[in-house]
């Protein structure tokens, strides 16, 4: 029969643990640079385990920030990156479940010409018309504004698709039921469409919230004043903002801090997002 | 398209629902997209003074470009290696994985976080392991005898914006094998052990072929990822460099519309990059109308 000893799954274990430390490794150094202090890295090579200036590190770069190189404190990059991603999020799943609602549940002229229009976001990924978006965003007057960082982003055609799927397996009872019982199309929708859909609101929340923080071209181009950037964006501007060499502890600490939020996001509702991400491709 | 048997009858509630959504497409993807297609026939002088028509002479322009044409081919060796290096790593974890039973969930865990690295961190992280003063890599390969410096040598860079781009997509790749190589009936693997057929014989010859469904799918999705959301992998490492070594076709996008201001030739690369995106998503959905038939 198949095999399965104890050899085989010994070798197994092995290659499978150190594909882990490769993985693991990145993020691992990233940790352990952000607690050394900056004479550390003029020696020249890195040290491998954690060293004792982290608590300053992160004190310095939450409060403080590097005003010569003009990026805030990332207090306020977090707190933006967080309005920015919530916003993409909660915006994305509210248009979607009323698009695919009135997709599926109305008969009205132009039905296919709308769901085409939808489909057609996904095809134009901001990459590829940067410039004339841009000019679109600069001509509303909605540079260094939240609107501005978020907006833009909330068309999803993915959401609304895996929406309409999923309320096209709802019985058609349920309309039966709630028509014959008074429901108007608004009421059905609060009361009985959303709550049979908390689960995939809930699985499409956690890859638009990873979508909406790892948001990086977009803040870049259109907030050029400090108190609007997002995290993920302003690590660019300080590994390249000094004509030095970056400050790897201070940078670091921010790395740290920009990718630990989506991290724990993916690992303490890792069911949840599975579900997303092979639901939404598919 | 079907609805449901039973509909709402309302004359203006539907376009209401709609309006949001369709709003934001109209204003912020349509509208550019036109522009774009608009801006490509046109030509500015440097001050921006004069516009005049010029057909498809960006066009032709561009594929007269050897930097264009570099650009090209610096896309294709990306993607390609990115798409390669990623997909191969993550089949290798996911067989393995799928061995296991009690251990599953916990390499699992292990593997999917890096999804949640936005690409400009992931490069980033590794441009700091490969850094040439005091990352740790070149270190190692030093002790070899080997110089390793990406920013001279284009080659090097180009491995480091690999390297960093596919680690972060080994996530991906990973959850969706370890699906598809779940959903592959154990007794055909029993049946061709009975018959004689070792390990390395039976993945080639069954669970390999039967993932084929998978692998072509993975196969665009890693493309469409190397292409159009790799960019921060770039701009915050090599910037393109050196010697345009990774100036990948978004990347060249943005410089020549934003830093170079040369707007119609900017134009006309966007449009020639929705072509490619539209091409790429026709692709991927007639094999998943064909896949829902399998």
């Amino acid at each position: 029969m198949v095999e399965n000893n104890s050899w085989s799954r010994f070798v197994t274990h092995c290659i499978l643990i150190l594909g882990v430390a490769l993985v693991v490794f990145p993020v691992y150094l990233a940790v352990i640079a952000s607690t050394h202090e900056a004479g550390t890295f003029l020696s020249g090579t890195l040290p491998l385990l954690p060293g004792s200036q982290g608590l300053e590190n992160y004190k310095q770069v939450l409060f403080e920030g590097r005003s010569r190189a003009g990026t805030p404190p990332l207090h306020t990059m977090l707190w933006n990156s967080f309005v920015m991603a919530m916003t993409i999020t909660i915006g994305k799943l509210l248009v979607s479940l009323l698009s695919a609602f009135a997709i599926v549940y109305f008969r009205f002229p132009f039905r296919m010409f709308f769901f085409w229009v939808i489909f057609l976001t996904l095809m134009l990924p901001v990459e590829v018309r940067i410039v004339p978006t841009f000019q679109v965003v600069a001509d509303l007057g909605m540079l260094n504004s939240f609107a501005g960082l978020s907006i833009p982003l909330i068309a999803s055609a993915t959401a609304t698709f895996l929406f309409r799927q999923f309320f096209m397996t709802i019985p058609e009872e349920m309309l039966e039921a709630a028509r014959v019982d008074g429901a108007g199309p608004m009421k059905f929708f609060k009361d009985i469409l959303l709550p049979l859909s908390i689960t995939n609101i809930a699985a499409l929340f956690v890859i638009m919230f990873i979508y909406g923080w790892n948001q990086y071209l977009w803040p870049l181009l259109i907030t050029t004043d400090p108190e609007y950037y997002t995290i993920v964006m302003g690590i660019q501007r300080m590994v390249t903002g000094a004509d030095a060499e970056p400050l790897w502890h201070l940078v670091m600490a921010t790395v740290v801090l920009a990718a630990l939020p989506p991290i724990l996001v993916i690992l303490f509702m890792q069911r949840l997002f599975v579900k997303g991400l092979t639901e939404t491709e598919k | 398209m079907q609805t449901k048997r039973m509909t709402f009858n309302h004359r203006y509630l539907p376009y209401l629902l709609l309006a949001p959504q369709v709003i934001v497409t109209l204003i912020f993807f349509v509208w550019p997209a036109s522009q774009a297609l608009y801006q490509s026939l046109l030509r500015q002088d440097v001050f921006g003074f004069k516009t005049e028509f010029v057909w498809f002479d960006n066009f032709t322009r561009l594929f007269a470009d050897d930097q264009y044409l570099q650009a090209l081919k610096v896309t294709l060796t990306f993607s390609l290696g990115t798409t390669l290096l990623s997909m191969s790593v993550a089949l290798l974890f996911a067989v393995l994985v799928n061995k296991l039973i009690r251990s599953r969930d916990v390499y699992t865990t292990f593997l999917v976080w890096p999804y949640a690295v936005a690409p400009a961190i992931a490069g980033i992280l590794w441009w700091f392991i490969f850094n040439p003063t005091l990352g740790i890599l070149p270190y190692a390969l030093d002790m070899l005898g080997y110089q390793w410096n990406h920013r001279a040598n284009g080659n090097h860079a180009m491995l480091l914006v690999i390297i960093a781009a596919a680690w972060k997509q080994i996530s991906y790749n990973f959850l969706f094998f370890l699906a598809g190589l779940q959903s592959i009936p154990q007794s055909l693997i029993e049946a061709a052990a009975i018959d004689g057929a070792k390990p390395f014989k039976r993945f080639w010859t069954i669970v390999f072929p039967l993932l084929s469904p998978v692998t072509f799918f993975l196969l665009v999705v890693n493309v469409v990822y190397a292409m159009f959301d790799t960019f921060g992998v770039i701009h915050a490492t090599t910037e393109g460099g050196p010697a345009q070594a990774t100036n990948i076709l978004v990347y060249k996008v943005f410089r020549d519309g934003f830093i170079g201001m040369n707007l119609g030739s900017s134009a006309a690369q966007s449009v020639i990059l929705m072509a490619i995106v539209v091409l790429l998503t026709v692709i991927q959905f007639r094999y998943i109308e064909r896949k829902v038939n399998y």
